[in-house]
């Protein structure tokens, strides 16, 4: 799709809270020294999961941030959502005054607000009254919370909408940001993904057996690629990433993080949890062609790799298939843990201060490989490199599958 | 409960959990010029007064309330 005619989409402002850092400075050196941010939530254990590992993401505080009004309608995962803009807006250089008067979107990854929901639930078993339910839940409780409370905050006038793609949901909301800019729809486009980290919201996860429960050591717990890996670890938190259009950016004078140059999806088309490395080749596949480059361009694949013994073969069988041996791959979940709706979003992030930066991050724990993983070129450490091209992965329950090409720049 | 009771308990959760400024709370302030009391507002505000009073407003007797004195009335009224 390279060609002088096509609009170019770049990225100009990134926010990012998770378990492994509150800022971009902390989540780059957390990348960097390959610092876990999993561990222990008694609550859980109590609550009835089988596993109480968990990220550990604090919840940030917005008293004095946002008048009450704006804090109402904001569940768990929109406060994070929150942060992490207001970090990608003063990255981008945009202010109140600027998106008062210029149009901008919003696509946001979110697919639950399962705390909102249950809260709500409650007061009606004790109280049997709607009308004592006040005026937050609503609000709170649909799956559009993020983006109708962001919107609202910052005032967007923009197309606004929610993707909910489950794990791959963070990764599609910038994939569409980068089809609506390139086709001219809009010229900036917030998008990211929120992932609530409540003991309410993953239970009907836990009940599949997917989570690891190596709990006598949490930072060791997420393995992904690793042959004693035994389940992924739930975490959470929120991603910005401000889209736009190339030209638009250099008329603003915005700094330019990196491009956007490819988005691949396809769905397996399978049983509901099961991964397909059909569907994984074909969703990377087509974002190298949409990038216009082949796979020997791509220097290092951010993958998806969860730490669940089927899902991080399937990706490892495709990964070969498609680039041999040859990229160095990591899956920063090693360290955050399974950021779900937030993930694709977060790993962007991720994938750019890498970029910016001159390193891949290392997938910690590998120790081991299987079978499948041995053929890849896993960055065990932390690799000094400049890098030219980064693939990064998401895919989800229900088979969606979502990959986009990054290019320093 | 006295006069008195019902508006220290009334200002504070205006202040604490409505988030109005303290130096507007007057008895003559108009609920939603002066307090800015917004319909979401009166919400939530049903909420807390079932909390705080063990009663629920109805919304057809609080519609034509205009000052906050008025709603202390209200309350006032309906304690008794």
């Amino acid at each position: 799709m390279e060609g002088s005619n096509v609009r170019r989409v770049v990225i100009t402002g990134l926010g990012i809270y998770s378990s492994i850092g509150k800022n971009l400075n902390e989540v780059r050196s957390s990348l960097y020294e390959g610092k876990s941010g999993i561990g222990i939530d008694p609550e859980r254990t109590a609550y009835g999961y089988r596993s109480p590992l968990t990220g550990i993401v604090d919840r940030p505080q917005l008293k004095g941030i946002l008048d009450r009004r704006l804090r109402v309608g904001l569940a768990e995962e929109g406060e994070y959502a929150c942060v992490a803009t207001l970090e990608a807006m003063q990255t981008a250089g945009i202010d109140m005054d600027y998106l008062d008067r210029n149009e901008v979107g919003i696509f946001y990854g979110n697919d639950s607000s399962s705390k909102a929901v249950i809260e709500a639930y409650n007061v009606m078993v004790e109280k049997r009254d709607t009308q004592l339910l006040g005026s937050g839940p609503v609000f709170r409780s649909m799956n559009s919370t993020v983006t109708m409370n962001l919107s609202t905050i910052f005032r967007l006038r923009g197309v606004n909408m929610t993707i909910s793609a489950a794990c791959a949901s963070g990764s599609h909301s910038v994939g569409l940001g980068f089809l609506f800019i390139r086709h001219g729809l809009q010229d900036i486009i917030l998008c990211g993904g929120a992932q609530e980290t409540n003991s309410h919201s993953m239970a009907s996860f836990d009940a599949l057996s997917a989570f690891s429960v190596r709990t006598d050591e949490p930072a060791r717990a997420s393995r992904p690629f690793d042959a004693g890996r035994d389940g992924l670890i739930p975490s959470g938190g929120a991603a910005s990433i401000i889209l736009e259009e190339y030209e638009h950016a250099v008329r603003r004078g915005a700094t330019v993080y990196a491009e956007v140059t490819g988005y691949g999806f396809s769905s397996n088309g399978k049983q509901i949890s099961q991964p397909s490395d059909e569907g994984c080749v074909i969703a990377m596949s087509r974002a190298l062609a949409d990038a216009g480059i082949k796979a020997s361009c791509i220097d290092y694949v951010n993958a998806h790799a969860t730490s669940t013994p089927q899902g991080d073969a399937t990706e490892a069988i495709a990964l070969n298939r498609l680039f041999g041996g040859r990229p160095l791959v990591s899956s920063t979940k090693s360290m955050t843990g399974h950021e779900c709706w937030m993930a694709g979003a977060s790993e962007v992030v991720y994938s750019v201060l890498m970029l910016r930066n001159s390193f891949v991050a290392p997938n910690i724990n590998f120790e081991t490989p299987d079978e499948h993983s041995r053929h890849l070129n896993i960055a065990t450490q932390t690799v000094d490199k400049k890098l030219s091209h980064v693939l990064s992965n998401s895919f989800g329950f229900g088979g969606t599958n979502s990959a986009l090409v990054i290019k320093n720049i | 409960m006295t006069r008195q009771e019902i508006e220290e308990i009334v200002k504070d959760f205006l202040i604490e959990e409505i988030e109005i400024d303290e130096n507007i709370i007057l008895p003559d302030a108009l609920l939603k010029d002066d307090l800015g009391i917004d319909s979401l507002d009166f919400v939530d505000i049903v909420v807390i007064v079932e909390r705080n009073f063990g009663f629920k407003i109805k919304p057809e007797e609080i519609q034509d309330l205009k000052t906050l004195s008025q709603f202390y009335d209200y309350i006032e009224n309906k304690m008794r």
